[in-house]
């Protein structure tokens, strides 16, 4: 018989912590530290309008680029949020989540042989679908000493005559670095000075803590016509289930972007939809007050980790905090599966996230503060163990 | 400052002073100055505990009590509801606008003892014109928290 499979998905590599996981998924009685989702419950006005359309019936597709109220609304929310100007006819378009967007934007995007910078530690899906988009992933490898941001040196350094798009995920999933202003100001600079494209995956915006509010690349001069802005409800909205992001750019991309969606997707779901526009319209006291919350928590895990002599730079986005481990001598893998033996307690080991997360463990907090009290009582008396074992 | 300490120990009162501070990003001194400061200002007036009575198995029953009054002289409502509320049955006391004046909450072991509370005492004062007694028969929410059912986390355990 033929092969059945494709050679390039073959060649794509699983999941290395695939059997983490899974040891972990069978422990009932572990403490997860590992979850990449929201604890709140979405808002119940917005769970209540979806209810609401469904009682009124409304469960056909809707257009493919996604209903027109909702599309008005992430402009006037991007305009309102991020000092962001898209066109609801032609600059915006609804996705099931953020990752179809990325895996859209890098379809329509690449040809054979382009390259995509992608900074790593980050989400697991921009190789991946680089390379499934027959584009050559060119990995960028972010340094602790910079708190894991981008630099105008290393984007530089890293930038050949075959790059295309820069990939830039801040507030950065796994280590909560983010950027700040200046530091995309330096990068945009090197961005135009090259003729190359930025895929911004900003998903965490809504939870950035630092001194000043949230920035977006997009919104820099000259840089709004060379971007594909990527966000979505899942994280602000605590509705990772509903399947809902969407993408924002010059209408010439998001049109091709929109023909693959159209064929792959035809439009994402209707009862989704819905409920973002109630997300949009009348949940900003609820996003602030799960965004204080994260903070808090955030506080206390900075505090934490400095009490037990743990190296860990302050993070200022998303919910994860990204502690090194190297003082131990054993990978990020070991780290995790030894500390899940001996004390229940799940983290993720920072390879997980690319080479480059090797000696970090990634902690989530997306958890209440009497649960992460718990585990970091184990996390202290796991790592005072170890040092008395040295 | 007193905002934030305050939003923050309504729903988490037993947060010890050190967390506190530092979720709060203060100093602990500080968070400690203003602490003493509310209570001695009754800003905070007590620390208590909320108890699903219905889960505890003890038997106790709470009536709403509609009570219509004649203003004192001089004093207004104050000195009817100072009468009231200084009885120890009486969990609640509030001043109510529209068709009654006060709302006169009650606890007590049985129906009985409720609605001789009512007849004897609250009746029979001079200014109480006339009452009416609701008894609460199931408790869903109170003070901002859901009594029926308590949510468990229901994420998968490991996500990227």
């Amino acid at each position: 018989m033929r092969n059945p499979l494709s050679n390039t998905i073959v060649t794509i590599k699983p999941s290395g912590i695939r059997k983490f996981f899974d040891i972990v998924s069978e422990m009932d009685d572990a403490i997860s530290l590992g979850v990449g989702e929201p604890d709140f419950d979405t808002p119940w006005r917005v769970r209540d309008e979806a209810i609401y359309s469904l009682e009124q019936g409304r469960t056909f597709y809707t257009s493919n680029a996604g209903l027109k109220e909702l599309k008005e609304e992430i402009s006037l929310y991007l305009n309102r949020k991020y000092d962001l100007n898209y066109d609801p006819s032609g600059e915006i378009f609804v996705t099931v989540g953020g990752s179809e967007a990325i895996d859209v934007a890098l379809r329509a995007m690449l040809d054979p042989g382009d390259e995509v910078l992608i900074p790593q530690p980050s989400y697991v899906s921009y190789e991946p679908c680089t390379i499934l988009a027959n584009g050559t992933p060119v990995i960028i490898n972010l340094k602790e000493e910079n708190e894991f941001r981008l630099t105008a040196k290393e984007l530089e350094e890293a930038i050949t005559d075959k790059t295309k798009i820069l990939v830039l995920p801040f507030p950065n999933n796994p280590t909560g670095a983010i950027m700040e202003k200046k530091d995309l100001e330096a990068i945009a600079e090197v961005i135009i000075k090259h003729d190359i494209f930025v895929l911004t995956d900003e998903i965490y915006s809504e939870l950035s803590y630092g001194k000043e509010e949230h920035v977006s690349i997009a919104s820099l001069p000259g840089m709004k016509e060379r971007t594909i802005y990527i966000n979505g409800f899942s994280k602000a909205f605590a509705m990772t289930g509903w399947r809902l992001g969407y993408a924002c750019g010059p209408k010439e991309v998001i049109a091709q972007m929109l023909k693959i969606h159209q064929f792959a997707i035809m439009c994402a779901p209707t009862t989704s939809q819905y409920a973002a526009v109630e997300a949009l319209r009348s949940c900003d006291d609820e996003v602030a007050a799960m965004k204080e919350e994260y903070n808090g928590r955030r506080r206390y895990l900075v505090k934490r980790f400095k009490e037990m002599g743990l190296k860990c730079f302050e993070p200022y986005g998303a919910f994860y905090i990204f502690p090194s481990i190297k003082e131990f001598g054993m990978t990020s893998e070991e780290f995790a599966t030894k500390f899940l033996a001996s004390k229940k307690v799940a983290v993720v080991p920072g390879t997980a996230f690319g080479d480059s997360g090797e000696g970090f463990i990634r902690i989530s907090y997306a958890y209440s503060l009497e649960q992460l009290k718990l585990a970091l009582d184990r996390m202290e008396e796991f790592i005072n163990e170890l040092r008395e074992a040295k | 400052m007193r905002e934030k300490i305050l939003s923050y120990m309504e729903k988490n009162a037993r947060i010890d002073l050190k967390d506190l501070a530092t979720v709060l990003g203060e100093d602990e001194a500080s968070v400690m100055n203003e602490l003493e400061a509310m209570e001695a200002e009754n800003v905070i007036a007590g620390y208590h505990t909320m108890i699903n009575w219905d889960k505890a198995g003890v038997e106790k029953v709470t009536g709403m009590i509609e009570v219509r009054v004649t203003p004192q002289r001089g004093m207004g409502f104050d000195k009817v509801a100072n009468h009231i509320y200084n009885y120890p049955e009486v969990s609640s006391v509030y001043l109510i606008s529209g068709g009654f004046d006060f709302m006169v909450i009650i606890e007590g072991k049985s129906l009985r003892e409720v609605a001789e509370f009512v007849s004897n005492k609250l009746s029979t004062l001079d200014s109480v014109l006339s009452t009416k007694t609701n008894f609460i028969l199931k408790k869903y929410k109170e003070a901002g928290t859901i009594l029926v059912d308590k949510p468990h986390d229901e994420r998968m355990k490991m996500s990227l």
